[in-house]
């Protein structure tokens, strides 16, 4: 039984990358379907192998799941998934996203002003993005109780960090040239962010903005280890775990990958539309 | 240099303002611990207290200032208290307590370390492949990137518990996370940096009838060297993150996630923050180090560190 798992596998693999060089090496490489194509089939061979892999092998779901118990115990529990969906990523992590984003971008704005301030927020808030912030977690429940309140403040001061230091730095970004042809127009302070230097700074704040989407998930889940009511992502995954329902805790990391995913594109296509202008969203 | 003034300034700017936070953090506490021992509280009912907000409560009780500092059980405590509390578990303790935090660095540190390597390692071999074959590029390089999107700490607990039901326990399900959370950064970095030598350099490298080995080793691997450092910077510190989320939910004994959760669960403040900073020294040490290596490194090759 396990020769005929191990082989039937390899088969699937095999072909998977039978297909995948054909395709690389063939002319139309360069299309566009062929690049989606390519990562698709791979994927989808990776799931076919685990799915043989767990029912040959016959693994316990209580290891691994296969890909169709997952799929299935999703579609059961769509409502459940709803609903912790909303508390953990709507409620938590993104009012703390927003909270931290909107305070990270006033700090900047005011840093900026001066330069000795800013030569000491870049360093500083450079060390504090990297340091352990969701260990603040357990702090945070207890001075505002374990719903999603507490989670939005873990979240608000990580994602904060990196978008300060990205906003900072980008409204660094203008060349003297720049400044001086404002200038010659007459333009004050004011006029000068906001029509030269705050659009100067997008791509800076954007790429702050894009990292800040997976921190914004990560302390919103982490931080319902710590204490939450009893719904939620991160509830749900500890609670479940326990249970040994591990079909169930896929399905959520389905949905936080889903998530993730989809907080990220819509940061990039925001940006897209924002920094049209910048050579690197040229096609 | 010149910006190691800026730099204390907001560092004391953050410390003053901790100070001040302490006080309107703690008044409640503070205002019942004082009526119980017989010093006069206004308002004198604690509905009343409830009722007023941490700042409103501090004007009226201005001489209950020095009392909020020495709480045994704070919500906010001082950055003495957190001094204190570090100095204790690490300086006098016996390194191999389980009251020592240096004993519950090394339980943590050992798993990112150990994870940081596998991470590391298997990361450059997966990024030489994708350099050197189209195929593997082309399917592995778009879900590498989509999974910087995803947020993997979530599954910590879940390999946690799928190692423990095979009979794997202890340090390697937390150095499975940190490797799996270094492996990323590492594969996109070193992709790039072996990437980044341009046609002009790939095509001089030909003139000299160069072979493709002689091409890896002089040019492509050496061009990688700051990429490289760059990843691994921001790897070591996921790492450590991911070694501290994996003792969390599971009932990990040992270690700082261990000792956060310890101090949350038995009402011990102090044990919470000084595992929570240690954390973050031990982070900020380990950047630093690579900083370090990053900067000698490069001036060995005669480049300039970013």
């Amino acid at each position: 039984m396990t020769g005929t798992a191990i082989i039937s596998a390899l088969a699937v693999w095999g072909t998977g990358w039978f297909i995948n060089a054909r395709l690389a090496a063939s002319p139309a490489a360069k299309t566009r379907a062929v690049q989606l194509l390519v990562p698709a089939i791979f994927g989808l061979t990776l799931l076919i192998m685990w799915e043989l892999l767990v029912r040959l092998l016959e693994i316990s779901p209580i290891i691994l799941p296969a890909p169709t118990a997952i799929a299935s115990r999703f579609a059961r529990e769509l409502p459940t998934l709803w609903v912790d969906f909303e508390q953990t990523i709507i409620k938590g992590a993104m009012t703390g996203y927003v909270i931290g984003a909107f305070a990270a971008f006033v700090v900047a704005i005011i840093a900026d002003r001066s330069d000795f301030l800013t030569r000491g927020i870049l360093p500083v808030g450079g060390f504090m993005a990297a340091l352990p912030i969701v260990g603040t977690a357990p702090i945070f429940v207890k001075w505002l109780g374990s719903d999603w309140e507490s989670k939005a403040a873990v979240v608000a001061v990580m994602v904060f960090f990196p978008i300060l230091v990205n906003t900072v730095a980008g409204l660094r970004d203008t060349t003297a040239m720049q400044r001086d042809l404002m200038r010659t127009y007459g333009a004050g302070y004011w006029p000068t962010l906001f029509k030269l230097r705050l659009p100067a700074a997008m791509p800076f704040i954007f790429n702050g903005l894009k990292i800040a989407t997976t921190l914004a998930l990560i302390g919103a889940i982490v931080a319902e280890f710590f204490g939450s009511p009893t719904v939620g992502m991160g509830f749900r995954i500890s609670t479940s775990v326990g249970q040994l329902a591990l079909d169930m805790v896929w399905a959520e990391i389905v949905v936080a990958a889903l998530a993730g995913s989809a907080f990220y594109g819509l940061m990039a296509w925001i940006e897209g539309r924002v920094t049209f202008w910048h050579p690197s969203q040229r096609k | 240099m010149k910006s190691v003034l800026p730099v204390l300034t907001v560092v004391g700017a953050i410390l003053v303002s901790w100070i001040v936070a302490v006080v309107p953090m703690n008044m409640h506490l503070t205002a019942d611990l004082a009526q119980r021992q017989d010093i006069t509280v206004s308002p004198d009912t604690p509905a009343a207290r409830q009722e007023m907000s941490g700042i409103g409560l501090a004007l009226r009780n201005t001489h209950l200032f020095g009392m909020t500092y020495t709480l045994e059980r704070p919500r906010l405590p001082s950055p003495h208290q957190v001094g204190a509390e570090m100095w204790k578990t690490i300086v006098l303790q016996n390194v191999t307590s389980r009251r020592s935090l240096v004993y519950h660095g090394w339980v943590t540190l050992s798993a990112t370390l150990l994870g940081f390597a596998i991470g590391t390692s298997l990361g450059i071999l997966l990024a030489v492949g994708i350099v050197y074959n189209r195929a593997m590029d082309m399917s592995v390089m778009p879900w590498a990137i989509a999974s910087q999107t995803i947020p993997i700490l979530a599954l910590a607990p879940m390999i946690i518990v799928m190692l423990g039901s095979i009979g794997i326990q202890g340090l390697l399900p937390k150095a499975i996370i940190s490797a799996y959370l270094s492996f990323f950064p590492v594969v996109v970095g070193m992709v790039k940096g072996l990437r980044s030598p341009d046609g002009m350099q790939l095509d001089l490298l030909r003139t000299y009838h160069a072979s493709a080995a002689q091409g890896f080793w002089k040019l492509r691997l050496p061009a990688s060297v700051p990429y490289l450092f760059a990843s691994l910077k921001i790897g070591i510190s996921a790492s450590l993150v991911g070694a501290i989320v994996a003792e969390l939910p599971t009932g990990a004994r040992a270690g700082f996630g261990a000792r956060m959760l310890v101090g949350d669960q038995y009402g011990q403040p102090m044990v919470t923050w000084a595992a929570l900073f240690a954390a973050a020294i031990t982070a900020a040490a380990l950047v630093g180090l690579f900083s370090l290596l990053e900067r000698l490194t490069l001036r060995r090759m005669g480049m300039q560190a970013a």
